[in-house]
Order: structure tokens, then C-alpha cells, then sequence
């Protein structure tokens, strides 16, 4: 057995990891996902002496998630998988950049989040592709945007308005997450806070996905009711994050009554948010062992008036909108993302969703209150703004459905349960479907059951170079709505 | 045709009339109020909780320019009460201490006198304009969102004649958040260097004026704030649209 079988959020112990020769490693996870299993996670750690490479490929259909792993001690480079997975290629550049073990072969090895001029001298910096040819322009916009957004730099090559190719460079806005969960002293809280910061769009999504993660190394069962709470809680994360998408889409294209409307929504919910947990972006609301506030019979009674009265109020918005022709006449065949192209880079999420490639945690891994209620998973075929928008009211409605559901059964228990110590040795997996797409947060401990690694992942992660793709052969005019259809995290990103 | 128009009425009008004397729902955690008589024996255990190390004991103080408003202290505390008050912001950082002796008991009227120095120059320069450019440097999205949701439909800051502008060359002023990452710490010193002068410099959210819950990373450059003073310090994890606007309407006088 080359492969440790696990589930999501099932512990494993590391001793039970295979830990392959390196040929075996590359042939064993080009057949895993040579044969339909998606690439979840590619990592390395620190161990003496050498460096552990891990990789986790998951089995969207029997839920299965598969580990295995391999040892660099005085080898510094190996033949890279990008040739034949093109979903490892980002993988590769962060283990390379985090760890100097060089994949040979890489097409494209250029820095993650290192690598920015003028900042760091040992940091060999980075040149852009650049084209030549006659009348052929670039384009640099950035770090700083002309609106209120993070960081980051795109540069554009062009040949009058059309873009034959962007190249995106993040790492901005690194700030060492991954590195602040190991000090030893930190407490809980603190933990808890920091995962709630690494997007600040995304807090009870990456929160959950950390809780969870450390929940089932502590062995604690929350109960059923705390697991509803979280669920109501992620799923209004997600109707206003789409709504303000909705609102920023409209805006990019000059459609002020959708920008509105949609934005006046979304203050709605978020204040239904921080009727529950006192902030607008639901801080506050995770704690480890349970959750901090309750969904009262008030706040249900509120909460259920407030989404009913959406539903109705998004319906005729999104049917104003899409009925548009002017909306239409931009949505319409801009961006495309083929499904095999989001297939082949095994982008994750809503964008996934959106090219036809049926891809949701909430079903193929499920977790929380969603254990009890299936998701069914939502597709579009066209891979257009168009479809990334379009999908977006549909996850609207789907959600309320599933509020709705939960807040109509919502089982008696406690909100919070003790405490007890982190397993020793051992690693989880954990995965939700935030919503941009699949968040995980992988987790190993030591001996004396401290944290030793936490490899965390946003969905921008897989997603960003989709943008680079979907803007090719696009007027450069297009290139703002094409960004905001996707909405990708830089923070998240950046770590 | 009619559906829009349907649309439209549905809609209404979503501005907030009034946004000086707006209150925002009992469950917000805005400015915390403390009452060290409920402090029985400097047990601490407030202090040991506190994410962000804002707190200090004997006397009892919270620093809001560190505090995430997590709320953890006031669970494990009854010394320490949050209030949906959301006028916090100040012109000094020593103001942000909220101690016992000075600000418990007060009104949101005696905090506000006291915390934002309002200058006859900044009156008369922006007082009836002012153009701002944001920047943000390490933030995790919280505090852009809720900038950007100043200028919404909700909260509508364009009627004070206050707009954040693509560029800083257009700007009178620059706003700051996050925690700056040591790869946005040149891009934000170029920011400030383009806007011209006489300009403003307001720090928005925990991250910005402490470095928040990221003060300890290695990966921060925080000198911009070694040379350049920060004129108005905004706190908050993020700040509400309600308490950025109605602190920069207390700095300019209005």
C-alpha cells in the first residue's frame, strides 16, 4: 500500500504514512491523478534530518482521500511533475521557494511570494515574460489598484487593445501565517483569531476549517447543534459575499441598479451577521469546542423573515439583471474557461462550477450540518463571466434553501465542550467549501503534541492563474469584470 | 420595463438619514466600558485571554488601537463590558488607552471631545472636500470591505463630499490598512511621497496602527510609521463604515 486511505477530518498517524523512494512518489501520484483523483494538497516540512514531501489526492466520488509521501535528505533537486500534472506546477514553485528543492523540468519556475524588486537583495528578483514584436505594449498596473482592494501586480502584454498574455504577480501582502501558528506559546484564542485574518472575506470559512482541523485532534464531538450554527453561519458568509459580487459585477460594467440593489442586499445579511455574533464579518462567532453565540428562537424568527424577504428581492434583481441586453452584451462569451483547461489545472470552487467541472466539498467530502443535508452540486457549462456570475445567483438561492432547512430543525445541545490535548504524531485533513471554493488546512503535531506544521491553502491558490487564461485573446477593457467574476483572494494567497 | 421599475420601488431609499447620530444594534462590539469596581483582586485572567496584548491590569486598561474587539475578555470578565458605541476613533494614541478613571461612565459626546482634536487648518483645507487614497498593506480584505462600504448606497460618505480617488496624485490624504507586509513597504512610501502636500495620514483597523494580531511576524516593515505621524487613528477588526465615517466627520470639524 503506496497510499494512507483517510476521510476528511479523520486523524491519521504519521507513522503510518508511507514514506516512498522518490521514482515510486512521482509514478504513484502521476497514476493517482493520471486516473481521475484530484490533487488536494503537495507539501513539504522540515523534518532532521531532510525534507518530507507530502501529497494528498482526494476521490470526489467515494469521499476518500489518499496520503502519501517522500524524503529529500542531501538531494536538492528532482524531476518535476508539472510536465504531467499541470496542477502541480504552483506546488511545485511553493515547495521549491519554501524549501530550495529544485524540480527539474518545471516549465515556469518563478517565484510565489518572493522575488519583489527593491525588497530583499539575497532574493534573486523577478523578470516578467516579456514579448516583442512590432506595436506589441505592456501593461504593469499595480501593486496598488485604483480602488480599495489588496495588493498586487498585473502586467499585461498587448498588441493594440488585445491581451495575448498576463502575468500575474502575487506576495504582497506576506505576512508568514503559516509560520505564526507554530509558536509554541500562542493560545487559543489568539490561534483562532489569526485563522480568522488569513482572508478577511472569508473568516468563518477559514476559522471552521482551523477548528475542525484542531477539533478532531483533540477528539472532541461537537454537538449537533453547534455544527447547524457553523453551517447557518458559512452559508450567510457566502449569499453576501456573492451578492457583493453581484454588486461589483454590476458596478464594473457601469449597471448602477444592479450595483445597488445587490449592494443593499448584501447590507442586509452581513447586519443579520452581526445580529448573531456582533460583527459584520462573523468574528467572533467560531470558538475552538463550540461556537460563542447562539442562534436564539428571536434570531431565527428574524432570520427566516430577513431570508424569505431575499429571496423574493434577489429573484427580481437577478432577473432584471440577466434579462439586460447591455449586461448581456458583456457577461456573454467574455472570459471563457474551457472545462478541460479548469479540469487540467484543477481549479476548485464556484469557477470550477461555473466550466461545468462539478467540484463542492459540501457534497464530496461533506462536513458539519451538511453530513445530514446533501448538497447537490450546481453547474453551468459556458465557463463565461456570464456563468461565474449567473452561478452565483443560483448558490444564492441554494443557500437560503439550506439555511432555511437547518433553521427549521435546528437539534438541542451544548455550545461549547472541553478542551483536552492535541493527539501526538499525527496529521488531519481538513476541507471546506468556502465560498470561493475548497479552503484546507492540513495539520501535523509532534511528539509532544504541539503543532509542526499547518499548510494552509485558499481557494485563490488554485485559482488565480484562471484569470491569466480566461483574459487571452480578451480586449483589455474586459480585463476588470474578468477579475471580478472570479474575486480571488490576494491575502489568502499570500499567507 | 416593469420588473425594473418594480425593482426600483422595491428598493426604496437605503440611505441612513442621519449618520451622526446613527446606532447601530445592541450586539455590535464597539467601544468597551470599563468598570474596575467589578475588578476584584487583579486575578489577570482578562489579560491572559487578550489575543492582541491589549490589555493591562492594575489599573485596567484596554489599548483599542491593539484590541480585536474578540470579545473573549468580556466573557471571562464582568469588569469589561462592550457597548454597541461605535465613536472611537482619535487623533492620539494615548487616547486609544481606555482606562477605567477617564472614559467608564462617560458618554460617547465626553469621548469624543476628548479623543479627537479637531484643527482649525484641517477645518478650513478639507473641510468641505477631502479626497482619499487607501492603501492597503497587508490586509486581509476585512477593513478594504468595509471602506468600500462607506461609499455604498447604506452609508453613502460622498454626501459629506469625501471620496476615496484612484490615484494619490488626486488625493489630500492617504489611508492605511494592515499591519504592512515588508513586500508592500516601499509601494505604500511611494503612495504617501505622490500625494501632495498639505496631506493627512489616518490609520484604519488594529493591523494598522499596532500591527494587530500580526505585530509579532517576521515578515513586517512597519518604519513608515517611525517617520510619518499618523493624524487619525481609526480602531477596529474592521472598523464599521458608521465609526470611520463619523471620526473623520469629528476630525474635520463638521
Amino acid at each position: 500500500m503506496s497510499w494512507v486511505e483517510t476521510k476528511n477530518l479523520n486523524v491519521i498517524s504519521l507513522n503510518d504514512i508511507q514514506v516512498l523512494p522518490l521514482n515510486d512518489f512521482r509514478d504513484e501520484l502521476i497514476k493517482k491523478i493520471k486516473g481521475g483523483k484530484r490533487l488536494i494538497q503537495f507539501f513539504g516540512n522540515k523534518e532532521t534530518p531532510g525534507v518530507f514531501l507530502y501529497a494528498v489526492a482526494a476521490d470526489d466520488n467515494t469521499s476518500k482521500l489518499f496520503i502519501t509521501s517522500c524524503k529529500f535528505t542531501d538531494d536538492k533537486a528532482y524531476q518535476s511533475l508539472t510536465p504531467e500534472i499541470p496542477s502541480v506546477h504552483l506546488f511545485e514553485r511553493e515547495f521549491y521557494e519554501q524549501f530550495g528543492i529544485k524540480p527539474e523540468g518545471h516549465p515556469w519556475l518563478k517565484p510565489v511570494r518572493k522575488g519583489i524588486e527593491g525588497i530583499n537583495n539575497d532574493e534573486p528578483h523577478y523578470n516578467f515574460f516579456s514579448m516583442t514584436g512590432e506595436e506589441i505594449h505592456e501593461v504593469g498596473v499595480g501593486p496598488i489598484h485604483a480602488g480599495i482592494i489588496e495588493p498586487g501586480h498585473f502586467r499585461f502584454s498587448c498588441h493594440g487593445e488585445k491581451v495575448y498574455h498576463l502575468e500575474i504577480k502575487l506576495g504582497f501582502q506576506h505576512r508568514g501565517i503559516e509560520n505564526m501558528f507554530l509558536n509554541k506559546n500562542h493560545k487559543n484564542v489568539y490561534l483562532l483569531n489569526l485563522s480568522e485574518s488569513i482572508a478577511g472575506d472569508s473568516v468563518i470559512g477559514h476559522a471552521g476549517t482551523y477548528i475542525r482541523a484542531m477539533e478532531s485532534l483533540c477528539n472532541i464531538a461537537v454537538s449537533r447543534r453547534v455544527k447547524s450554527i457553523r453551517t447557518v453561519m458559512l452559508e450567510l458568509e457566502r449569499i453576501a459575499m456573492h451578492l457583493a459580487d453581484l454588486s461589483g459585477l454590476s458596478g464594473d460594467i457601469a449597471y448602477l441598479t444592479g450595483s445597488s440593489v445587490f449592494g443593499a442586499l448584501r447590507t442586509k445579511i452581513i447586519n443579520a451577521t452581526m445580529s448573531i455574533c456582533g460583527n459584520r464579518f462573523g468574528r467572533g462567532m467560531m470558538r475552538l469546542s463550540g461556537v460563542n453565540f447562539d442562534i436564539t428562537p428571536e434570531i431565527k424568527c428574524d432570520l427566516t423573515a430577513l431570508l424569505n424577504k431575499l429571496n423574493d428581492d434577489v429573484d427580481l434583481a437577478a432577473e432584471v439583471m440577466f434579462s439586460s441586453v447591455s449586461v448581456l452584451e458583456r457577461f456573454e462569451k467574455t472570459g471563457i474557461l474551457e472545462k478541460e483547461t479548469a479540469m487540467e489545472l484543477g481549479l476548485v470552487g464556484l469557477t470550477a462550477r461555473a466550466s461545468g467541472y462539478a467540484v463542492d466539498i459540501r457534497s464530496d467530502h461533506p462536513f458539519d450540518a451538511y453530513q445530514y443535508f446533501p448538497v447537490y452540486k450546481l453547474t453551468l457549462e459556458s465557463g463565461d463571466v456570464f456563468a461565474r456570475a449567473y452561478i452565483r445567483y443560483i448558490e444564492i438561492q441554494q443557500s437560503i434553501k439550506i439555511i432555511m432547512e437547518i433553521l427549521n430543525n435546528i437539534p438541542s445541545g451544548e455550545l461549547s465542550c472541553n478542551i483536552s490535548s492535541l493527539q501526538p504524531d499525527s496529521m488531519v485533513i481538513s476541507l471546506t467549501e468556502g465560498w470561493r471554493g475548497e479552503i484546507s488546512h492540513i495539520v501535523l503535531t509532534d511528539s509532544d503534541g504541539k503543532i509542526k506544521r499547518i499548510k494552509i491553502k485558499d481557494p485563490s491558490f488554485n485559482n488565480w492563474l484562471a484569470l491569466s487564461i480566461s483574459v487571452r485573446g480578451e480586449g483589455i477593457s474586459d480585463f476588470p469584470l474578468c477579475n471580478k467574476s472570479y474575486n480571488l483572494s490576494y491575502s489568502g494567497f499570500d499567507l | 420595463m416593469l420588473n425594473l421599475l418594480k425593482l426600483r420601488w422595491n428598493h426604496g431609499y437605503q440611505a441612513i438619514p442621519d449618520i451622526r447620530k446613527a446606532e447601530l444594534m445592541v450586539t455590535h462590539r464597539g467601544f468597551p466600558v470599563i468598570n474596575e469596581s467589578e475588578c476584584k483582586d487583579n486575578c489577570g485572567e482578562c489579560k491572559d485571554v487578550c489575543p492582541t496584548e491589549a490589555i493591562e491590569i492594575n489599573p485596567l486598561s484596554i489599548d483599542l488601537g491593539k484590541c480585536t474587539f474578540c470579545g473573549e475578555c468580556e466573557r471571562v470578565c464582568a469588569a469589561i463590558k462592550f457597548t454597541n458605541e461605535c465613536r472611537s476613533g482619535s487623533t492620539s494614541r494615548n487616547n486609544l488607552i481606555v482606562t477605567s478613571k477617564n472614559f467608564s461612565g462617560l458618554t460617547s459626546d465626553v469621548y469624543r471631545n476628548r479623543a479627537i482634536e479637531t484643527r482649525k487648518e484641517i477645518h478650513k483645507m478639507f473641510g468641505r472636500s477631502l479626497k482619499l487614497r487607501q492603501v492597503s498593506a497587508g490586509g486581509c480584505n476585512g477593513c478594504e470591505m468595509e471602506l468600500s462600504a462607506c461609499g455604498n448606497v447604506n452609508f453613502d460618505m460622498g454626501r459629506f463630499g469625501i471620496d476615496f480617488a484612484a490615484s494619490p496624485r488626486h488625493s489630500d490624504g492617504i489611508v492605511i490598512t494592515g499591519p504592512v507586509s515588508r513586500n508592500m513597504a516601499p509601494a505604500l512610501m511611494d503612495a504617501y511621497n505622490s500625494i501632495p502636500s498639505p496631506k493627512i495620514v489616518i490609520a484604519a483597523g488594529a493591523c494598522a496602527i499596532s500591527g494587530g494580531i500580526f505585530k509579532e511576524s517576521e515578515y513586517l516593515n512597519r518604519e513608515f510609521f517611525e517617520k510619518i505621524k499618523i493624524d487619525l487613528f481609526i480602531p477596529g477588526c474592521p472598523p464599521h463604515p458608521i465609526t470611520f465615517i463619523n471620526s473623520l466627520l469629528d476630525f474635520l470639524g463638521r
